[in-house]
């Protein structure tokens, strides 16, 4: 496979087929985006709610979060997949990859989100209560906003593992990324040399800026701020 | 009732614990490669000479940075090694040391060096005072983190059912494919949802209880440093 990326002819190949390539990226991002906004959306309701006072909220929340991250992506998107349809759900492969990889990440998400309201000074909450602040009103004026910039690593890093797995949607045909370098090297000249290290190198390329930034974010908060780097500590023991 | 007669047979069940055990053996080896791989790849990272402090950081982004799948796809065609088996472990072994190795860099960072200070004043070679003060304390603190990281290992070995191995996620989809010869009529849905039921309850059973772990030492570590820095 390595000496493939040594024959020219073989790039020709992949360079005649770069207009399919590039629409499997376009899909990749798609997914990523809608994912993420759908995994963010998740992330603060369920945040919030095993945050809340009442217990129901916080063992549905809890309910959630377990199911979701002790389990493989990979099996709840063989489930909608290969299941679903025999109880009439049939749904196409690329909202199958944003519901599965939204739900899946929103898990995550709403541990960073917990643990960052965790970090806020109780002297918060009794202050907005002090001044007829409703509990979402303290949430979403208050105690969210304080939050984004502790929590803003450890959210970028779970991103990045969003991105990574819409690679999973390639396991049911799904027109991503990684199934059109897969399927591309398989019916055509075997040419896997050069269609995995395209693929790879489009994803390093959205990866890499996010996590080296939120690694930056993450050093020049500490130097800077020490009450915060305690903070993010704290968010990281619980996030990991 | 019907469904779940037609689904739990003894060899159906045989066929799944097999999957199971499949699944369990690969993460095994693969965890246990990439925690020493990895720690010795964080040590590089942190306290090597330039040259392979940039090697070891350029294997690390490379892999943090690009899916598992592909990595699983290319050692299954690229990989020295005989059997599947073999190949599969590698793919993981490759991806999760970086993972280790990003994890183990963290905890050597929260580890004042005022320690390594103190240790050569007692006469510790840096290898000496690196194996017997700075690692023990680097992995207590670490363990929990990289406990989560072994769940994560648990349920990308999934993936190897792209590979036609036989793991639990790729015995539950072809015993769903093979059923209906089994059972002499077409898959109904609760056929299907309980077969999936159960391979999620098995990966369920197995992380479920890492994550507990983890949670445990990590509350009983904060417990002692609090109070260490109360007493």
């Amino acid at each position: 496979m390595l000496q493939q990326i040594f024959e020219l002819w073989r790039w020709q190949d992949l360079l005649a087929s770069w207009p399919r390539f590039a629409t499997a990226f376009l899909n990749t991002l798609e997914i990523a985006v809608l994912a993420l906004l759908l995994s963010l959306f998740l992330g603060v309701i369920f945040g919030l709610m095993s945050t809340s006072h009442n217990p129901l909220l916080r063992i549905i929340a809890r309910v959630y979060v377990e199911f979701f991250q002790n389990t493989p992506l990979a099996i709840q998107v063989f489930f909608v997949y290969y299941a679903l349809p025999y109880a009439g759900i049939v749904l196409h492969q690329i909202p199958i990859g944003i519901l599965c990889v939204g739900i899946y990440t929103g898990a995550y998400m709403s541990e960073v989100v917990r643990a960052g309201i965790g970090s806020i000074p109780k002297g918060q909450f009794e202050a907005a209560a002090s001044q007829g602040f409703t509990y979402i009103q303290t949430m979403l004026l208050i105690i969210l906003p304080q939050t984004v910039k502790i929590i803003l690593p450890p959210l970028v890093n779970q991103m990045v593992n969003l991105i990574k797995n819409t690679s999973i949607v390639a396991m049911i045909a799904g027109t991503d990324l990684m199934y059109r370098a897969n399927a591309w090297a398989t019916n055509g000249y075997m040419s896997y040399g050069p269609s995995y290290l395209v693929c790879g190198v489009l994803y390093f390329a959205i990866c890499f800026p996010l996590s080296t930034w939120a690694r930056n974010y993450e050093e020049r908060l500490k130097r800077r701020d020490s009450q915060a780097s305690m903070e993010l500590d704290k968010v990281e023991e619980v996030v990991a | 009732m019907d469904a779940f007669n037609a689904v739990f047979t003894p060899d159906n069940l045989n066929y799944i614990m097999r999957g199971f055990w499949m699944t369990v053996r690969v993460a095994f080896f693969s965890i246990l490669f990439s925690i020493v791989i990895g720690t010795a790849l964080g040590i590089i990272r942190s306290y090597g000479n330039f040259v392979l402090r940039k090697l070891a950081g350029f294997y690390i982004e490379l892999f943090r940075n690009t899916p598992n799948l592909l990595w699983v796809f290319v050692c299954f065609i690229a990989a020295p090694f005989p059997t599947a088996f073999g190949r599969a472990c590698f793919a993981y072994v490759l991806f999760t040391s970086a993972m280790m190795a990003e994890i183990v860099r963290g905890g050597l960072n929260a580890i004042p060096k005022g320690q390594f200070e103190a240790a050569s004043s007692q006469g510790f070679t840096l290898a000496g005072a690196l194996w017997y003060i700075v690692i023990p304390q680097c992995f207590r603190r670490i363990i929990p983190t990289m406990m989560s990281q072994i769940v994560t290992v648990i349920k990308d070995t999934s993936f190897l059912a792209q590979v036609a191995i036989g793991e639990l996620l790729f015995n539950t989809k072809d015993l769903m494919a093979k059923l209906p010869v089994y059972t002499g009529h077409a898959l109904t849905f609760p056929e299907v949802a309980l077969l999936f039921a159960f391979a999620m309850l098995l990966y369920f059973i197995l992380c479920f209880t890492l994550s507990c772990t983890a949670r445990y030492i990590q509350k009983r570590n904060n417990t002692a440093t609090n109070q260490r820095a109360e007493g």
